[in-house]
């Protein structure tokens, strides 16, 4: 693998990477602020609003990152990988267009309506514009799902002269593996802000802050997290299926499955060795594989042997897989734990509120490692089967890519720490403005002016 | 020129053209929209704390959305140029790199410097400040580097680097009278004496790159000095001058009717200021069309597929309107002085 293509892919991942970690809070946030707002209409409990004013600014946080690391993303098909727009432009292009003005100005421009209108536009007009928010960050995920999709089972088109020409729009944007995608990724963003809800309150409820607004949203939290985490696993499933039937060579990575075989056994631990081709120290359950993808003991499935120069690296697929996996079994357990707790004794322990505040941002090691698996699982092709990765990578010197992957490195890091310690610090903050405004009266005023300097924000 | 223009009557003809219109209005949007903020943010660095806070308010509610036309301009070039999109973000590699980390650091500076710890908040403006200077320089950067057709001689990056240094007075211009209309009391006075300084760095800047755009670029010159060319663009530079006068008259005058409570004409420096942006524009386009790389690329051999933009188009009629109208809501929301922000 020559520098350039390496430096580019390692920039391309390490942008992406910091890139969805922010989408991924957003969607499901974006609907969890409407429900909170609608509680807070229909009920007129100022413990809905008291959370709300939390996480409007968690969202208005998460929301600028997304925004900025976005438009990195917007450059980065260009300065990278040209060869991606001048193959497969036609496709790739009318679906980042309709994005850009469908979803981007949509969800940007009620973002100030709803983080700061609250005063100018009428009680309504506050809902919708969060409503239209909220629309507009999921029709985002759409789109570029639908994009994203069309790379790993791409459908719908021809190639004319090396060139990828739209024959059936229906069929570009609805291709085999898209709707698996996207149920899949909407859930885990549920997910994310499901452990995030939770984990960010049971912090506070941990530092002696027992407001009905903390509570509520650790209530939101854990019940959000018990019912999706079960849902995620089985879209989980049928999206492996779905793989399994369009990119087999995938499936024989997250298996390690090197030689094509029937009753395939189920690999649980391995050190995949792709120079010599065989698994290392393997623990397995015998016809595991064999069962779970083709629900039959002595099912056929195909190995890496199958996909000679079209079969991705085994061992990155093969732990990324395990470790998401493993995130969603844990997450699984401790949300179920907390639910029943919660249903026991209408709180949660000690050691539960410690779990979840150590899982606050779990769903971000979901999210990476699943996407590491579908993404390195694509490789050696860009666009699958059309587009070969290496063919698609940038001209410009090694050097140049080297220094600005240093510069994006840096940055990043940086901004994770301080995204992180200011979420903590925000939950902190209003925990502090919760007590000295002291426990909300049952039915208090429709509204709560923020009366406390510290909660002016202005940005 | 004329055999570089294909039959105009075809889709394949027409199209790229639209396109081309609908990319310029749309990093014109930006250029103006962005412009002021990112103007705002350079001068955070003159400003006390307070006013810090106000002038940051001001920009606020905007600039998330304000930033998205820089995508759809990069979108468009990206979607309806894909052949372009590559050679242009290639060349420019590096001021675009410079240009993301500027973004991104302002983007976050943002938020971070009112969320975050009250000792981090000074640290935040910096970068605020640093973000804002950046993402300005690289954009001229890369204006100048366009204009040049990317030649890699010292003088037409010596041009590159005076671009960039115009670009960014011009955005502290928009900045300040942006401010002149948004904000009342000291500040506004403030921003008036901000605004008389940039119009004259700005004056300057254009006046540098009119001289010297002819000498780095003879095809230029040539679109230009010719004497049937002269009557048609008189009206591009006359009326450059009118604005720059209509807004130094306006710097000056204001501050006598602010005395008298009187906030009459606010507005004019700002709108006059994106007049003269709007003429800078028009001149650059008319200067690179029918080129999208200049000399090298025309916009008909950068376009993608008819049938690509077809499809595009027909979601851009129906959508960009739609997008304007709740634009302009969302300024008429926030319209009048600016006041504290605040979530509730």
């Amino acid at each position: 693998m020559n520098d350039v293509l390496l430096l580019s892919r390692l920039q391309f991942a390490a942008n992406i990477s910091f890139h969805i970690l922010f989408p991924m809070i957003s969607i499901a946030l974006a609907w969890v602020l409407l429900f909170f707002k609608w509680r807070h209409n229909r009920t007129g409990d100022p413990r809905w609003m008291g959370a709300y004013r939390l996480w409007v600014k968690v969202f208005a946080l998460t929301f600028a990152l997304g925004v900025v690391s976005g438009i990195t993303m917007s450059f980065q098909f260009g300065t990278n990988w040209p060869g991606f727009m001048e193959t497969v432009g036609n496709i790739a292009g009318p679906l980042l267009a309709y994005e850009v003005l469908t979803a981007f100005f949509l969800e940007a421009t009620f973002l100030g309506i709803m983080l700061f209108g609250f005063n100018r536009v009428s009680n309504r007009m506050h809902t919708v514009a969060t409503l239209l928010v909220a629309i507009g960050t999921s029709l985002s995920a759409f789109w570029i799902l639908a994009l994203i999709s069309w790379m790993h089972t791409p459908a719908g088109f021809e190639m004319r002269d090396g060139v990828a020409h739209a024959v059936d729009w229906w069929a570009v944007i609805f291709n085999p593996s898209f709707p698996y995608r996207f149920v899949h990724t909407l859930l885990a963003s549920f997910l994310t802000v499901a452990f995030l809800l939770a984990g960010l309150s049971a912090f506070r409820i941990s530092r002696g802050d027992e407001t009905p607004a903390a509570r509520s949203a650790l209530r939101v939290g854990v019940i959000m997290a018990s019912v999706f985490a079960p849902l995620q696993i089985a879209a989980g499933d049928l999206h492996g299926l779905n793989t399994l039937e369009h990119q087999p060579a995938k499936v024989a990575a997250m298996e390690a499955l090197w030689e094509s075989r029937a009753g395939a056994p189920l690999v649980l631990f391995a050190l995949p060795d792709d120079e010599r081709r065989e698994n290392r120290f393997a623990l397995e359950v015998p016809y595991g594989a064999a069962l779970i993808l083709r629900h039959d003991p002595d099912g056929e499935l195909s190995g890496i042997d199958r996909f000679p120069d079209a079969a991705p690296p085994v061992a990155p697929v093969f732990w990324a897989f395990r470790i998401m996996v493993g995130t969603g079994l844990l997450m699984l357990a401790v949300a179920w734990a907390a639910a029943w707790q919660l249903r026991r004794r209408r709180s949660v322990s000690a050691t539960t509120r410690r779990l979840l505040t150590w899982m606050t941002f779990s769903g971000w090691v979901g999210v990476l490692t699943g996407w590491y698996t579908t993404e390195i699982g694509r490789q050696p092709f860009l666009v699958q089967g059309v587009l070969r990765t290496a063919d698609a990578v940038t001209t410009v010197p090694a050097g140049n890519v080297a220094v600005t992957l240093a510069g994006y490195l840096v940055l990043y890091a940086v901004l994770i720490i301080a995204y992180v310690s200011v979420v903590f610090h925000l939950a902190r903050q209003a925990s502090t403005a919760d007590a000295k405004r002291g426990e909300p009266k049952a039915h208090g005023p429709a509204v709560l002016p923020s009366q406390l300097a510290g909660e002016h924000a202005h940005g | 020129m004329a055999d570089l223009i294909p039959d105009l009557g075809a889709a394949a003809g027409w199209l790229p053209l639209v396109f081309m219109i609908v990319m310029g209005l749309a990093i014109l949007a930006y250029v103006v929209l962005d412009g002021y903020d990112l103007g705002v943010g350079l001068l955070i660095a003159l400003a006390t704390d307070a006013e810090k806070d106000t002038m940051i308010a001001s920009i606020g509610p905007f600039w998330d959305a304000n930033e998205t036309w820089l995508v759809l301009g990069v979108g468009i070039l990206l979607v309806a140029f894909p052949y372009a999109h590559g050679m242009v973000l290639g060349a420019l590699y590096l001021p675009v790199a410079v240009m993301l980390i500027g973004l991104t650091l302002r983007g976050v500076a943002f938020d971070f410097r009112v969320k975050a710890q009250a000792h981090h908040k000074v640290l935040w403006n910096r970068a605020f400040v640093a973000g804002s200077l950046l993402a300005a320089l690289a954009q001229g950067y890369m204006l100048g580097r366009l204009v040049t057709g990317f030649d890699d001689d010292g003088w037409s990056r010596a041009f590159a680097a005076l671009i960039a240094v115009c670009l960014a007075s011009g955005y502290a211009m928009l900045g300040a009278t942006w401010l002149v209309l948004k904000t009342d009391g000291g500040l506004q006075r403030r921003a008036i004496a901000w605004a008389r300084r940039s119009v004259l760095l700005l004056a300057l800047g254009v006046a540098a790159v009119s001289a010297a755009t002819p000498l780095v670029s003879r095809e230029i010159f040539e679109k230009w000095f010719g004497l049937q060319n002269l009557i048609v663009l008189w009206p591009i530079p006359v009326m450059t001058g009118v604005f720059f006068f209509i807004a130094y008259r306006a710097l000056r005058r204001l501050p006598l009717r602010l005395d008298n409570d009187n906030n009459y004409g606010d507005w004019v420096p700002f709108a006059t200021t994106i007049g003269i942006f709007g003429m800078a524009f028009h001149g650059l386009a008319y200067s690179l069309f029918p080129y999208i790389v200049l000399n090298r690329m025309t916009i008909w051999e950068a376009a993608a597929a008819p049938e690509s933009l077809m499809f595009i188009l027909v979601g851009t009629l129906l959508v960009l309107p739609v997008n304007v109208g709740y634009t302009i809501y969302a300024y008429r929301v926030f319209r009048g002085k600016t006041r504290e922000l605040t979530y509730y």
